[in-house]
C-alpha cells in the first residue's frame, strides 16, 4: 500500500545530514556546556553555532538573543510567563488573538487566574486577526502582544507587518509563534519588530526535544524553570545538545531551501484541493484560498455529513496520515478553539480534517489521496444517517444550500435534546 | 512501517471497517435517531419486530468509530431478544462486547443505548397494545 504522510504540522522526519551532525554529540561529544574543562568547552562552540544558525533563519541580529527550549510549548511558556512576570509592575493585562496554538491560550489561562487579565482579539471568517480590534484592545497596562504567524490549524497567514506597526505605535512588546511557519516562510524579526519569536525545528526536518525562543534585548523577561544559569539566566537545565546541534543544522538547510521547498507543495497543496473539490462533493477548505493568504503546506478540510475521525482512521487504514479538528479526536470532546474563533458551523467542524504537505510529497501521492478520500467519504456518507436525511430533503447543507429542510444544527439539537457547542 | 498500529482495539477496528447490520429497513417497526450532546454525534437504529422479538436490527451513524463500532455491536447482540430483553439493555454489554473502549469513548456506546431505546420507544407508541404487555411484564417484574 502507498504511504503517503500529511501530517507535516505534527513532526517531520530528521534529514539524513541532521542525523548525521547530530551523531556524535550522542557519544564522542557528550560534555555539558556548564563543565568548564575541554568536554564542556568543545559542545559550547557548537552551541554558539547552532544560535547563529537559528538566528540567521529568522534575522536576528546576534546568536545572543537565541535561547534554547525543550520545544515550541515550552518556548512559549517562556515568553508569555516570562513576560508577565518580568513586567508585572508595569501592568498586568495582555493581548492575543483568539487563534493562538494552546500552548498560548493556556498560558493566558494559568496567568488569569492568578490575577493577569487578557483580551482575545477576533479573527475574519479567513482567520485573520482584526487589526482594528487589536488596536482598541491594547491599554497603558498591556505588556505583551502574541499574534502567532501563520495559524496550527487552518494556515492563515497573519499580517505580520501591520500587527508590528501597532505594537510599535503603542510601544507593546510583540511575541510572534512561529512554530507553524519557520522554515516554510520567510522570517524577519527585525521587518516586524518583534520583541520575541518561536519555533522549533522538528517542523522543518530537525529533531524534536529543542525548541527556539529569540529575544529582542530590550525585552524583558524571566526565567519560569529555576536552576542553574544556562542561557543568560533565563531557562534553566542542562542544554540538550544533540538535538540544538541538529536543530542548527535543519535551520541552515531549511534556509538554503526555503524557496525549493516551497516551489515543490505549493503546486501540491493546488492539486490535492482541486482534485478533492472536484471529486468530492459538500467539501470545504476552512481559512484562506491557498495563495499568499495562506501557508503553501497546509489544506484544512470539512466534508460535510460525515465525521472527522471516521476519515482519519480510514485515511490512515489506507496508508494515509491526516490530523483533524473534530470534537471526537480530541480529549475534551470539543471541536478545535480556531475553527470555533472563525464561526465555522459545527457540523461542518465536526467533519473536519487537517492535511499538511511535505518534501516527501509527489503529485502520485496526491492523486492517490484524492482517489482514495473520495472513496472514504462515500464510504461514510453510506453509513451516515444525516447524508440520507439530506437527500431527502430533511436537512440542508450548510456548504451549497437547497433550500429544502432545516440546518444540521438544529436537526442534531432536536435529537439530543441540547443543542452542541 | 512493517506493523500496523491501531488506535482502538482490533475488535472495535473490526466493527468499524466491516460494520455489521448498517443500513436502514424497509417498513421497520420502530425507529430511533438520538445524538450525543458531548460530541454532536448522531444515531440511528431502525427494528424489525415480530411476537414481541426483534428479527432484525439495522443502523446509521455519524460519528468517530468507536460510535460507527458501538453501533455495529449494540445491532449484533439486540437481534433476537424479546422486546422485555432489549428494554434493560445497558450501554456495558456493548463496552465488553467489543473488549473495551477508551474511557473518553464509553459516551458512545451510551449513545447506542439510548438509539435503540428510542427505536423500541418508537415502536411501543405505534404498537399501544405490545405497550400495554410491556407495562405489565414490567409490574410482575417489580
Amino acid at each position: 500500500m502507498r504511504q503517503v504522510f500529511l501530517d507535516h504540522q505534527s513532526s517531520t522526519p530528521v534529514l539524513p545530514e541532521v542525523f548525521e551532525a547530530m551523531r556524535p554529540y550522542f557519544t564522542e561529544y557528550f560534555g555539558n556546556a556548564s563543565s568548564l574543562h575541554q568536554h564542556g568547552l568543545r559542545v559550547r562552540d557548537a552551541l554558539k553555532r547552532a544560535r547563529q544558525q537559528m538566528a540567521a533563519l529568522i534575522g536576528a541580529e546576534s546568536e545572543e538573543e537565541i535561547y534554547f527550549t525543550s520545544d515550541g510549548t515550552e518556548s512559549s511558556n517562556l515568553a508569555i510567563k516570562g513576560a508577565a512576570y518580568a513586567n508585572e509592575r508595569k501592568g498586568k493585562h495582555l493581548v492575543i488573538s483568539a487563534t493562538e496554538h494552546p500552548s498560548v491560550m493556556n498560558s493566558l489561562e494559568f496567568l488569569e487566574k492568578q490575577g493577569w487579565t487578557c483580551t482575545r482579539v477576533g479573527v475574519t471568517p479567513q482567520g485573520m486577526i482584526r487589526l482594528d480590534e487589536l488596536e482598541a484592545a491594547i491599554t497603558p497596562q498591556t505588556v505583551l502582544v502574541a499574534v502567532h504567524h501563520v495559524n496550527h490549524d487552518i494556515g492563515t497567514i497573519q499580517p505580520m507587518r501591520e500587527v508590528g506597526q501597532i505594537c510599535a505605535t503603542k510601544n507593546v512588546p510583540l511575541y510572534v509563534d512561529c512554530e507553524a511557519s519557520a522554515g516554510w516562510l520567510p522570517i524577519d524579526v527585525k521587518e516586524w519588530g518583534a520583541a520575541m519569536v518561536s519555533f522549533s525545528p522538528h517542523r522543518f526536518y530537525g529533531p524534536k526535544g529543542v525548541g527556539v525562543l529569540y529575544r529582542n534585548r530590550k525585552a524583558r523577561i524571566v526565567s519560569v524553570i529555576h536552576g542553574g544559569v544556562q542561557e543568560g539566566g533565563r531557562r534553566a537545565g542542562t542544554e540538550n545538545i544533540p538535538a540544538i546541534v541538529g536543530g542548527g543544522v535543519a535551520a541552515e538547510i531549511a534556509q538554503e531551501r526555503l524557496s525549493q521547498r516551497v516551489a515543490h507543495v505549493a503546486p501540491l497543496q493546488k492539486r490535492l484541493w482541486e482534485g478533492l473539490k472536484l471529486n468530492v462533493p459538500y467539501i470545504q477548505l476552512n481559512g484562506p484560498e491557498p495563495g499568499p493568504n495562506r501557508i503553501s503546506t497546509n489544506l484544512n478540510l470539512s466534508t460535510e455529513f460525515i465525521e472527522g475521525e471516521g476519515q482519519l482512521l480510514l485515511c490512515d487504514m489506507n496508508g494515509i496520515s491526516v490530523a483533524s479538528g473534530s470534537s471526537c479526536v480530541s480529549k475534551s470532546l470539543k471541536i478545535s478553539h480556531v475553527l470555533g474563533a472563525i464561526g465555522l458551523d459545527h457540523a461542518l467542524a465536526q467533519g473536519n480534517i487537517i492535511m499538511t504537505l511535505g518534501e516527501a510529497n509527489t503529485e502520485a501521492d496526491i492523486d492517490y489521496v484524492v482517489e482514495t478520500f473520495a472513496k472514504i467519504a462515500s464510504k461514510l456518507r453510506g453509513m451516515s444517517p444525516m447524508w440520507d436525511e439530506f437527500e431527502h430533503g430533511v436537512i440542508d447543507s450548510v456548504i451549497a444550500p437547497t433550500g429544502r429542510g432545516k440546518s444540521f444544527s438544529q436537526h442534531a439539537a432536536e435529537v439530543s435534546g441540547k443543542s452542541a457547542h | 512501517m512493517s506493523e500496523t498500529y491501531t488506535l482502538y482495539n482490533s475488535t472495535v477496528m473490526e466493527h468499524f471497517m466491516n460494520p455489521r447490520n448498517m443500513g436502514d429497513l424497509k417498513d421497520a417497526d420502530g425507529v430511533g435517531e438520538v445524538g450525543a450532546a458531548a460530541c454532536g454525534d448522531i444515531m440511528k437504529i431502525s427494528l424489525k419486530i415480530k411476537d414481541g422479538r426483534i428479527e432484525d436490527a439495522r443502523f446509521k451513524t455519524f460519528g468517530c468509530g468507536s460510535a460507527i463500532a458501538s453501533s455495529s455491536m449494540a445491532t449484533e447482540l439486540i437481534k433476537g431478544r424479546t422486546i422485555d430483553e432489549a428494554m434493560s439493555f445497558s450501554n456495558q454489554e456493548v463496552v465488553d462486547a467489543l473488549g473495551g473502549l477508551p474511557p473518553v469513548k464509553i459516551h458512545c456506546s451510551v449513545l447506542a443505548e439510548e438509539a435503540l431505546k428510542a427505536a423500541l420507544e418508537d415502536y411501543v407508541k405505534r404498537n399501544p397494545s405490545a405497550a400495554a404487555k410491556v407495562a405489565t411484564t414490567d409490574s410482575v417484574a417489580a
